[in-house]
């Protein structure tokens, strides 16, 4: 079961690793990082593991959002974006 | 992203973030058929009992999937089995239930419950002359109570005798909510051809011929619609703009199916519908009128307005077919005033009128909804306004309805404002020919011929 992180913004030092540590603070793996532009701001896609969560998707948003509190957090389960873009 | 591609992750988010996507709402459908005893109390008793068991974990349920998805669910609501039937069966005052929905509503935390309702399209039975008479005061009483009445069909003719009855309805519903902006006439719709799956309100009934507990969904979208065929050039041809405005009432349509797969499995209560209507909100850019301006129109209103409209209805329902299991409810583009930015401005200006929002329903769901008359209506001219919606939809086989505010105390010129999703909007000049004695005439309009079709 795997969730999708995004994190909107401007981009900084860090910033990574600062969302991974979330991530392994609640027992989420990250499999893959990409990076992109929405409109002017940086934007940073990780493909994370959910299976083991310690917590609820929720309280993954509330801690990424207190390690970045600048940027737009959205942690959602990957079945949204798989049902609204494939057939 | 070796499966999910970012462009399409990153377009999902623009959507909500930015274009007002949502899922409008998740509406529990709830027959009450069970429920009915000789006794109104002891009906209302169990009809409590029963709206409180069934739907006891709906919000809970819906704000897990929001925040499991991140795609917010506004509206979480109860729609019930025409209470007439209740009426019919137990007798007793219609009010009483109408005061037990309310409590019901209240303590699953819903904010609105459908189904103060009677079918009349043919005729009275029992229960429903008291129920419609009841309207009035029972939107003035309760906050969460939505009312309904099917006055016309094209299998049936239009019931010229119940058509009579909401006229009067409507106006008192708006003058015994006088002090609340008339409130209780955004509550009350009188339908043609009514459907039994609606997750909409203030329209929403279930069905006699529903199950016993259903989940059904309304998708929104207008801003995500607009904002995908402004990406296209102004060149683009309109077969192209309607290609575009099907791929993303797919894509939308889609969010609504998941959605209420999902909230069927986790509730344990069948999935009914995903209901395809492009339901705007006042906030900018989530507009009917602002779509309509993006494929071409310089104002909503203008000629070119219903053909656009027509254009847009259809592609919506092609996208959104393709990408659910199963569809039903109303299912076209809303056009109520009072909720889209760009009606509201293009009725301020002059440039959006009662007679062509009547031409305008006659290609789009649902009818002449969330409209601010003057406060001086006669009660005979909202009956006539509503015969005439009536005979759109009778003639045209399609679900029509009347949703209009008497701004009682106001004229043309002046505002009426609800707040909230209800939005607010001009007081729109309605005709004041006198049709007094069509109306005194009673009887039904027969139904039309199903041949010769011109």
């Amino acid at each position: 079961m795997r969730a999708v992180v995004t994190v909107i913004g401007k981009d900084m030092v860090g910033l990574v690793a600062k969302v991974a540590t979330c991530c392994a603070d609640a027992n989420v793996n990250v499999d893959e990082v990409t990076q992109s532009v929405l409109r002017e701001y940086f934007a940073m896609i990780m493909l994370v593991d959910i299976s083991q969560i310690n917590t609820d998707l929720a309280g993954l948003t509330a801690s990424i959002e207190q390690a970045v509190p600048d940027m737009q957090v959205r942690v959602m389960h990957e079945d949204i974006f798989n049902s609204m873009h494939r057939i | 992203m070796a499966i999910l591609n970012k462009t399409d992750i990153l377009e999902t988010i623009t959507m909500i973030a930015d274009e007002h996507l949502d899922i409008r709402t998740v509406t529990m459908g709830i027959s009450l058929t069970d429920c009915l005893d000789g006794d109104a109390a002891r009906s209302c008793e169990k009809i409590y009992e029963k709206i409180t068991r069934s739907a006891q974990r709906l919000v809970p349920v819906c704000e897990q999937i929001q925040s499991k998805y991140g795609i917010p669910i506004i509206h979480k609501r109860i729609s019930v089995t025409p209470v007439a039937l209740a009426v019919g069966a137990s007798g007793g005052d219609p009010l009483l239930f109408a005061k037990a929905l309310d409590r019901a509503a209240e303590a699953v935390g819903v904010n609105f419950v459908g189904g103060f309702s009677a079918l009349v399209q043919k005729g009275f039975s029992a229960g429903d002359r008291e129920l419609i008479e009841s309207i009035p005061e029972a939107l003035a009483v309760t906050e969460r109570v939505c009312s309904s009445v099917n006055i016309g069909s094209t299998r049936t003719g239009i019931h010229m005798d119940a058509v009579s009855l909401m006229g009067e309805a409507v106006r008192q519903a708006a003058e015994r909510t006088a002090d609340r902006n008339c409130i209780g006439a955004a509550k009350l719709v009188v339908f043609c051809n009514a459907v039994e799956d609606n997750p909409f309100m203030a329209g929403a009934f279930h069905g006699i011929g529903e199950p016993d507990c259903v989940i059904n969904v309304g998708v929104s979208g207008p801003g995500a619609v607009r904002a995908a065929v402004a990406q296209a050039p102004k060149a683009a041809d309109l077969t192209e703009v309607a290609e575009i405005i099907k791929k993303t009432a797919f894509k939308v349509t889609r969010m609504g199916q998941m959605v209420g797969a999902e909230a069927s499995r986790e509730l344990g209560v069948p999935f009914g519908i995903v209901d395809l209507s492009l339901a705007p909100t006042p906030q900018v850019g989530d507009s009917v009128a602002q779509l309509l301006e993006e494929i071409g129109i310089a104002q909503a209103g203008g000629c070119g307005t219903t053909a656009a409209l027509a254009m847009l209805n259809d592609a919506v329902k092609k996208g959104g077919v393709m990408a659910s299991s199963s569809v039903g409810g109303l299912s076209g583009a809303f056009i109520p005033v009072s909720e889209d930015a760009g009606m509201i401005a293009a009725a301020a200006s002059g440039a959006l009128t009662i007679e062509k929002l009547e031409a305008m329903t006659a290609v789009c769901s649902v009818g002449l909804d969330m409209i601010v008359i003057p406060g001086d209506t006669s009660a005979a001219v909202i009956s006539a306004l509503i015969a005439d919606e009536a005979a759109i939809g009778m003639v045209g086989g399609k679900t029509t309805a009347v949703r209009v505010i008497p701004a009682i105390g106001k004229r043309v010129g002046e505002t009426l404002e609800f707040g909230g999703l209800l939005g607010g909007g001009p007081v729109m000049p309605v005709s004041t020919i006198d049709p007094q004695v069509f109306i005194a005439r009673g009887g039904r309009i027969p139904a039309p011929l199903q041949s010769l079709k011109n």
